[in-house]
């Protein structure tokens, strides 16, 4: 009876290993096949791009649009968006991890190219930031002239503020206006920092009725989501460009400069210009490429 | 009380889903597809190890299970950080260029599931009596038939570490993100998806996607424990 069983148990279980050895090889050798799946090319080699960006420019869906049209026009080039907060993003630029990034911090970004990391920084576009809160506006942000007064008036008055505190675009955006206030490092019961990206922080600040300081696109995309309105925008001080840079010694620098020149060139430029008329009403970004 | 938040978004991911829309299925075909690879990689590489654990007595035999135990609890997002590290061009096998990849999702997810595939494995082996063995190899039964057979008769446990690596790592989060960066329709699967939609307020493909999730780890524990029980039955008759 045992050396019967011994024979049903074995050829069960060499059954299972070689499934396990030979589905594990197909598991990963199908994984680089399938990496690049662009539509029938087959006479062009597909080599990837690895753009570094962040995720309010991810969320903002501006990508579900760009990633195709570069795509269509540049089929040898496969863009794969790595969406990140802008701090990461510079950092994947110095590891050369990625190959080109699209992000919002100007001073940043040309520290990036002083030091090396990147070849040039070009204008692509902007968007402006909004200072969101409840509908009531009980700190009276509204009656502000510039946004730093509106930040102080959030302060002064008793409101509260949720920052990202995650070292991204608008982060350092706020912390700027903060200094303009006259404010070094806010800190208190009234300032809370997430840690999270542009929509956890906005989903926050709208449980909590509370204010934050967002991207118009961001917020836009979530608005029905949300319980939370515009209290503040227009002002000079609200001004959010992005750059694009091609990282040096990428290691697809001909695909990374094909897209730099095609973002900052009339077709995306034009793709850009119209992207959030169908969905919002108004444009979500405002290309300004040189 | 409102309960529409719920089913607006219920009813959205289920038409999103029964649309057939192509992303949405290339979401999940990848996560299936990542994770499958990952646990067949973790079995393999870990019931020889839990057997060996489990059956042979050692020196740091000890030592071995409890790196084994202390695995399971492995934080997944710091995996997540020493093999996206270790992957970057920067890294010491930055060479490879895997980063961002399918291939480094699953080396994350092998790390993940190891130690549960080993210590699961140990367990039920140590259970299977030694008697069973000696008496094989006395009817001349080489090593590896013996441990054939002993993983044979521990199947009950091997398959809750199959259950168990499985679930653990097509429901993380934190390591895929890091090491796949969740790019649209390659390194996207269904827990950064699920992060991404939410942020974006996208509930109705969030919830689709959660509902997905929970239903293929359910699929896979039901062919487990079918083939468990009808194995039970098996044995029963004779």
């Amino acid at each position: 009876m045992r050396s019967v069983s011994l024979g049903g148990v074995s050829r069960w279980a060499l059954a299972i290993v070689f499934a396990l050895a030979t589905g594990a090889l197909v598991g990963c050798s199908s994984d680089s096949g399938d990496a690049n799946s662009v539509p029938d090319t087959p006479a062009v080699e597909v080599s990837q791009v690895i753009c570094a960006s962040t995720t309010s420019t991810q969320d903002s869906g501006l990508f579900d649009v760009l990633v195709p049209a570069f795509q269509e026009a540049y089929p040898e080039y496969a863009l794969k968006v790595v969406a990140v907060g802008t701090g990461e993003a510079l950092t994947m630029g110095e590891n050369k991890d990625a190959d080109v990034l699209l992000v919002h911090a100007k001073t940043s970004e040309e520290e990036f190219v002083a030091s090396g990391f990147g070849i040039e920084r070009k204008d692509v576009m902007y968007n402006d930031f909004v200072i969101v809160g409840p509908a009531d506006d009980p700190a009276d942000v509204g009656a502000a002239t510039s946004a730093s007064d509106a930040l102080k008036a959030i302060m002064d008055n008793g409101g509260t503020f949720y920052s990202r505190g995650d070292d991204s675009g608008t982060n350092k955006k706020e912390l700027a206006l903060w200094a303009a206030a006259g404010v070094e490092s806010p800190e208190g019961d009234w300032y809370q920092a997430t840690g999270q990206g542009m929509g956890d922080t906005l989903k926050i600040a709208s449980e909590k009725q509370s204010y934050t300081l967002t991207d118009r696109a961001t917020f836009l995309n979530l608005r029905d989501a949300l319980d939370i309105g515009i209290t503040f925008e227009g002002s000079d001080d609200l001004f959010n460009q992005y750059g694009v840079i091609v990282v040096t010694d990428a290691t697809n620098m001909e695909g990374a400069q094909a897209f730099s020149d095609w973002i900052t060139g009339s077709d995306g430029q034009a793709v850009i210009e119209t992207y959030g008329i169908e969905k919002f009403g108004e444009p979500l970004f405002v290309p300004n490429a040189q | 009380m409102d309960w529409s938040i719920y089913t607006d978004a219920l009813v959205e991911g289920v038409e999103l889903l029964a649309s057939g829309a192509a992303d949405i299925w290339i979401i999940i075909e990848t996560s299936f597809r990542v994770s499958g690879a990952a646990t067949l990689v973790a079995l393999g590489l870990g019931v020889p190890l839990g057997v060996l654990l489990g059956t042979r007595r050692f020196a740091g035999r000890r030592l071995a299970l409890i790196a084994a135990n202390t695995g399971m609890g492995l934080p997944p997002v710091a995996v997540g950080l020493v093999v996206a590290m270790g992957l970057s061009r920067r890294g010491p096998f930055g060479e490879l260029g895997l980063l961002y990849t399918n291939n480094a999702m699953v080396i994350a997810q092998v790390l993940i599931a190891l130690p549960l595939v080993v210590a699961f494995t140990a367990a039920s082996v140590a259970a299977v009596p030694r008697q069973l063995r000696l008496q094989a190899r006395s009817l001349g039964a080489s090593r590896f038939r013996e441990l054939v057979l002993v993983v044979g008769e521990a199947r009950m446990g091997v398959a809750a570490a199959v259950a168990a690596g499985f679930g653990a790592i097509i429901s993380e989060v934190g390591a895929v993100q890091m090491v796949g960066g969740n790019i649209a329709g390659d390194t996207r699967v269904m827990t950064t998806a699920i992060v991404q939609f939410t942020r974006m307020g996208r509930y109705g493909q969030a919830l689709g996607l959660a509902l997905m999730l929970l239903g293929m780890i359910a699929i896979v524990n039901a062919v487990l424990v079918i083939g468990q029980t009808s194995a039970e039955r098996y044995e029963g008759r004779r």
